[in-house]
């Protein structure tokens, strides 16, 4: 195993992570924070202190990394980054306990949402900042931005790209890597941008225009105020639910958009797929909450606000959904499995994995009807490999194994029952953010005890990287030099 | 960099995508098979398709439209040809087929290049052929490359004990033979050195020389490595290459003698190859060997299709005494075994292609300023040696040699004036309109100025 190498990786993870820390405090410093300022340059100092001795210790011989070394890297890397992004809420003393820093910065960067915040309106604009700031570089993911900056000239770097990138198949959309990397960041930031506008435009103070494109980017959903969403225009709630939408489709759609090539935009079934799940679950909600608003307008704006929330995966309500009827209800919790398409920044199964392990139960009960048929499989057209079929459906059982754990971790709470924590647990594998009951949208995670936010926060570490590469990190043969 | 789409991503392919891929150009591989396609996205920093070359959706998936060269390699000729055929239409700027079938090559390849719009036709067997002939016409020699039109060689020695060259202070050597050449680079184990004056030259040292060339058979004489030319050649393997080697050493009025175990080949040899002496039989049996004359032939050339076989047998002809032994060896960990093993010249047609389409590629790149001309690896892929024209921009024009600042790993051989050679020394000068030949030790150089620091 190529040791070296990955502490390569990792030290440019933390020397970025204290170029990136510079925005926030220009934040605070903005808002004359000071507090918070000073707890922004002392982590920024001690990240680019431990990364300029990680470079000092470690040198790399060769650059090459397999599989194996891929995984580690990017699970490592994570670690790393949610554990220094931690330091500025203990620093500042807003948050005071270490779990709740950490949890509250994994959720940021796994782009989750879940909050132990009790009184989110009372923390500084730097923190709040820096908050919604983790789910966009956690949403596309630090090692494609890693890898559009600093040179790799190994083609093997793909590895540590699979390892971040969400969806069964991981393909490139140009030749090379670092090519690949920067059209994705691209694309990022221009939707970002232009959805500020359209907040800002739209009437929304700068700051918290900054925040909720932040936040809906990754896909992450930290609000900044008690109530979510729920207090903005409806015109604003419906730009939110339009770019939700939006930053759950795959990334190389927009860049066929960007070279013009449209048919096979829209020809995408996964595209399609997931504009029906959003369609048909809103039009039944909308049905089913009519009589809570009495109002057409009303009904719509919220369950397709909803809906774009929790497929998405981001995690803003709009208003409390905690009180709808349970149809309503139980519509939210299916779609918290769903996720948004393979290749966005959304967590969870993801739509293309649900029309593979959907057709490979079709091809085997027609298997049992014919035993000698043949038949194959086909995404996007094209026949898919059976390795890739059992893959997903390989990882469709670890990923309920995974919620079942940390179900059963969940048992020692005293003040959660049964519906917080089953919700709690799949908001959390999946990235979602909101759970049903306790964990509500109004609600907050605090209530847990260290030991459950510790499992939530691995949860969701779990959830973002798609399991197998913290799977890896914690397999003791991984590390085994032999 | 370019956008280059390879189809056939086998042996030469993959090679091809190697060489492309760490000259920074964006490839998109296309092959048939999925495993191929996915060992090579993981390899390499290259985008695959998994289809059928000749389907215009495969192509256009590919991005052919914009692409600026496309090359066919895969195993058959008519399938290149008609995806290179597709790929022009479609939009693709220099298109190269992989055409090796004799009867194309023979006397149709104007035509079809031409009609098909083919920038380059590639013959991997041909080119090896050449190379192998070369090597017979100067047998001393391991590898010979010529720049600018047969003006100026880089040969290729191994140094035996025996040598003249070992133990001399390079400065001394050329007051001792009074000769003019140069030692341009010197492979010693795995390392290359550009070797200044103070370097002295053991046995066992591969090193890469550079003379006039109505010097070099003098030279050698002098050096005491002069080996006859060989004029009856054994080959073993009725291979294309084979074919390719035996019309041109007839041609050049050499006996030939092939060994081949397949009756039908034999046939067709002796068809198509008046003056060849065809046997039939199977070239491992050491017996058939010394009954055809092992001993008492000048060279030997091993071409069968199996890599270990022309190791094994080449090993024997120099145990029997063959003066020349000339193996064919695909595979790079091989070659590499072969050499350590005692066997000096080592051929891979699948390298020779690889060169000749890299250097196509620069040449491409660098349509302005100072080009490159010709390309080769030597020292088994550890330094190049390129040829560049000097044109009125260059910086250094009219300044002495011994007062440029070259970058470490850099050694300018050659200079071409008006097509005759100049082994520089350092009070020579390059001006405008020359042809300057740079020898570049683990470094690519793009353009002219890159030599300077």
């Amino acid at each position: 195993m190529n040791r070296r190498m990955i502490f390569y990786m990792v030290e440019n993870i933390v020397k970025l992570e204290a170029v990136l820390l510079v925005l926030p405090l220009l934040v605070s410093l903005c808002y004359n924070e000071m507090n918070c300022l000073s707890a922004f340059s002392i982590t920024l100092i001690a990240a680019a202190a431990v990364g300029v001795a990680l470079t000092l210790i470690f040198k790399p011989k060769n650059k090459v990394i397999y599989a194996k070394e891929g995984f580690i890297i990017v699970t490592l890397a994570w670690v790393f980054l949610s554990v220094i992004g931690a330091m500025p809420f203990l620093i500042s003393g807003e948050v005071t306990n270490f779990f709740d820093a950490f949890f509250e910065t994994v959720s940021g960067f796994t782009t989750t949402g879940a909050s132990i915040l009790t009184d989110v309106e009372k923390m500084s604009h730097g923190l709040l900042f820096w908050r919604s700031f983790t789910h966009w570089i956690g949403g596309m993911g630090v090692l494609v931005l890693i890898m559009a900056i600093i040179p790799t000239d190994s083609g093997r770097a793909i590895h540590i790209l699979r390892a971040e990138m969400a969806g069964p198949v991981i393909g490139k959309i140009v030749p090379k890597i670092k090519d690949t990397a920067k059209i994705l960041y691209f694309i990022y930031f221009v939707i970002t941008v232009v959805e500020m506008g359209f907040l800002f435009f739209g009437g929304m103070p700068l700051f918290d225009s900054a925040v909720h494109a932040l936040g809906t980017a990754g896909t992450g959903g930290f609000g900044i105020k008690a109530d979510s969403l729920a207090g903005y225009s409806p015109y604003l709630q419906w730009v939110i639910t339009v770019f939700m939408l939006i930053f759950g489709i795959n990334f190389n759609l927009f860049y066929l958009l960007l070279i013009r090539k449209f048919k096979p935009v829209i020809t995408n079934r996964e595209l399609w797929v997931y504009a029906g799940i959003v369609v048909i679950s809103a039009g039944i909600i909308t049905v089913s909450i009519y009589p809570l608003y009495n109002n057409f307008s009303d009904s719509v704006r919220h369950s397709f606000f909803q809906v774009a929330s929790i497929v998405s995966t981001t995690g803003y309500s709009s208003t409390d959904f905690n009180l709808w009827p349970d149809l309503a209800r139980n519509i939210i919790f299916i779609l918290m499995f769903f996720g948004g398409c393979a290749g966005s920044t959304a967590g969870g199964l993801k739509i293309s994995r649900l029309m593979i392990l959907f057709k490979s139960i079709q091809k085997d009960v027609r298997h049992l009807l014919h035993p000698r048929s043949v038949a194959s499989v086909k995404l996007e057209g094209k026949p898919l490999d059976n390795t890739i079929l059992h893959s997903v459906t390989t990882y469709f059982s670890i990923y309920i194994v995974l919620i079942a754990a940390t179900f059963l971790l969940l048992s020692f709470e005293p003040n959660f029952d049964f519906e917080a924590n089953i919700t709690a647990s799949i908001s959390c594998c999946n990235n979602v953010g909101p759970g049903l009951g306790l964990v509500g949208p109004m609600s907050g995670y605090g209530g847990y005890s260290d030991f459950s936010k510790l499992v939530l926060s691995i949860a969701m570490l779990f959830g973002r990287l798609e399991i197998y590469p913290v799977l890896l990190a914690l397999y003791p043969k991984t590390w085994r030099k032999k | 960099m370019l956008k280059i789409i390879i189809v056939g991503c086998g042996k030469i392919g993959g090679t091809i995508l190697e060489s492309f891929t760490e000259e920074g150009h964006n490839v998109i591989a296309v092959d048939n098979d999925p495993e191929v396609i996915g060992e090579l996205t993981n390899i390499y920093d290259v985008i695959g398709v998994c289809g059928n070359g000749t389907d215009c959706d495969v192509l256009d998936e590919a991005g052919v439209s914009d692409a600026e060269m496309f090359v066919a390699a895969t195993s058959s000729d008519e399938l290149n040809m008609l995806s290179c055929y597709l790929a022009k239409k479609m939009g693709a700027k220099h298109t190269i087929a992989r055409i090796r079938n004799p009867e194309y090559n023979l006397k149709s390849l104007g035509f079809l290049r031409q009609q098909l719009d083919l920038s380059m036709a590639i013959n991997p067997e041909m080119l090896a052929a050449k190379e192998m002939f070369n090597i017979l016409k100067l047998p001393s020699a391991v590898k010979i490359e010529t720049f600018s039109a047969r003006n100026f060689e880089i040969i290729e020695l191994i140094l035996k004990e025996s040598s003249a060259l070992t133990g001399i202070k390079l400065m001394d050597l050329r007051n001792k033979f009074k000769a003019k050449f140069l030692i341009c680079v010197v492979r010693r184990g795995n390392e290359v050195y550009i070797p200044d004056g103070n370097f002295v030259l053991y046995p066992g040292d591969k090193i890469g020389l550079t003379a006039e060339p109505s010097e070099i058979q003098k030279l050698m004489r002098a050096l005491g490595i002069d080996k006859k030319q060989a004029k009856s050649v054994m080959i073993l393997g009725g291979s294309r290459i084979a074919f390719y080697l035996s019309k041109m050493l007839i041609a050049a009025g050499n006996s030939v003698k092939i060994i081949e175990r397949d009756e039908e080949r034999c046939n067709e040899f002796s068809d198509s190859l008046d003056k060849a002496i065809v046997i039939h039989g199977d070239g491992a049996q050491q017996e058939l060997l010394l009954e055809e004359g092992l001993d008492s032939i000048d060279a030997f050339v091993s071409l069968t299709g199996m890599d270990e076989e022309n190791i094994l047998i080449s090993i024997f002809a120099s145990t029997h005494g063959v003066p020349t032994v000339i193996s064919k060896v695909n595979r790079n960990e091989l070659a590499d075994m072969a050499s350590k093993l005692g066997l000096d010249c080592v051929i891979s047609p699948k390298e020779i292609v690889t060169d000749v389409i890299v250097q196509y590629a620069r040449a491409l790149e660098n349509s302005l300023g100072s080009n490159v001309e010709t390309l080769y690896n030597i020292m088994d892929g550890k330094a190049e040696v390129l040829e560049f024209n000097v044109r009125s921009d260059f910086k250094q024009i009219g300044i002495k040699l011994k007062d440029m600042k070259l970058k470490s790993g850099i050694l300018i051989a050659g200079i071409i004036r008006e097509r005759r050679p100049i082994i520089p020394t350092g009070d020579d000068v390059i001006l405008n309109n020359d042809k300057v030949i740079i020898l570049a030790a683990d470094q690519r150089l793009n353009d002219l100025s890159d030599i300077i620091k």
